[in-house]
């Protein structure tokens, strides 16, 4: 019998999950409002553990993905290896800023984004 | 030329990610659709090889600043593989059009959310503690 936290653990999951293999993310972007929300995470707890269940759902979905034949490797690595960098520079960033300012900057940036798909 | 754009936008995405706690497929996505000319499905699929290595730091670093709860993310992880499923699938039997809409219209409901509760007046002290396990 699974505990009511674990139930919303595994509804994160299944959401996370369903947005990475449908949209190429990592899934992030569902699961850190969800954690600060729907379980009472802090934004940087929720930032390290989102990042820490990325790790598996992106090596997950990567595999199917390469049964379709979809995966370019060297294109993963022209924007993956400048991007390591980008995220040990962006963690130590994010330990100096107050958590809304993270709550925020998340929300421009996706603001952004949208506005780039949806405009053709 | 465009591969240096893409490698830039690959480093701002993984700033990005490490900043918010997201892979960096949100920009790694459209650098590869961009610059390399890559499908939005390619794109992609891409982008999730990109993020295993770019998370797996990103954890590192954030276990160095006691900011993981390496069991619930663990959980969440392992929880996942159905939705993965569905997601994958579904990438690859709807137009890419509507790939770029979903993403489109995801992202600016999850901004609306950060927003309102960012600009929210400061909870009250009663506000208890985080749940733990």
């Amino acid at each position: 019998m699974m505990s009511t936290r674990t139930l919303k653990l595994a509804a994160i999951g299944t959401a996370a999950g369903a947005f990475s293999g449908l949209l190429g993310v990592g899934g992030g972007s569902v699961m850190v409002p969800l954690l600060i929300v729907w379980l009472g995470y802090g934004e940087r707890e929720a930032t390290g553990t989102s990042m820490m269940a990325i790790v598996v759902i992106a090596a997950l979905a990567v595999t199917l993905q390469a049964f379709y034949g979809n995966v370019d490797p060297p294109n993963a690595a022209l924007v993956g290896l400048p991007a390591i960098g980008g995220a040990i520079a962006g963690t130590a960033l994010q330990q100096r800023l107050p958590e809304r300012a993270i709550s925020l900057l998340f929300a421009v940036l996706l603001v952004v984004i949208a506005v780039e798909l949806i405009i053709p | 030329m465009s591969s240096v754009a893409a490698a830039l936008m690959g480093f701002a995405g993984g700033m990005v990610g490490g900043l918010l706690g997201v892979g960096g497929g949100i920009l790694f996505v459209p650098a590869l659709a961009i610059f390399m000319d890559e499908s939005q499905v390619r794109a992609e699929a891409t982008s999730l090889l990109a993020i295993v290595p770019v998370a797996m730091v990103a954890v590192w670093r954030q276990l160095g600043y006691g900011n993981v709860r390496v069991r619930e993310g663990l959980v969440i992880g392992a929880l996942s593989p159905l939705g993965v499923g569905i997601g994958v699938v579904v990438a690859n039997a709807v137009s890419q059009r509507a790939l770029e809409l979903i993403f489109g219209c995801l992202a600016l409901v999850i901004a609306a959310q950060l927003v309102i509760r960012a600009l929210r007046p400061p909870a009250p002290a009663k506000d208890p503690a985080p749940e733990r396990p």
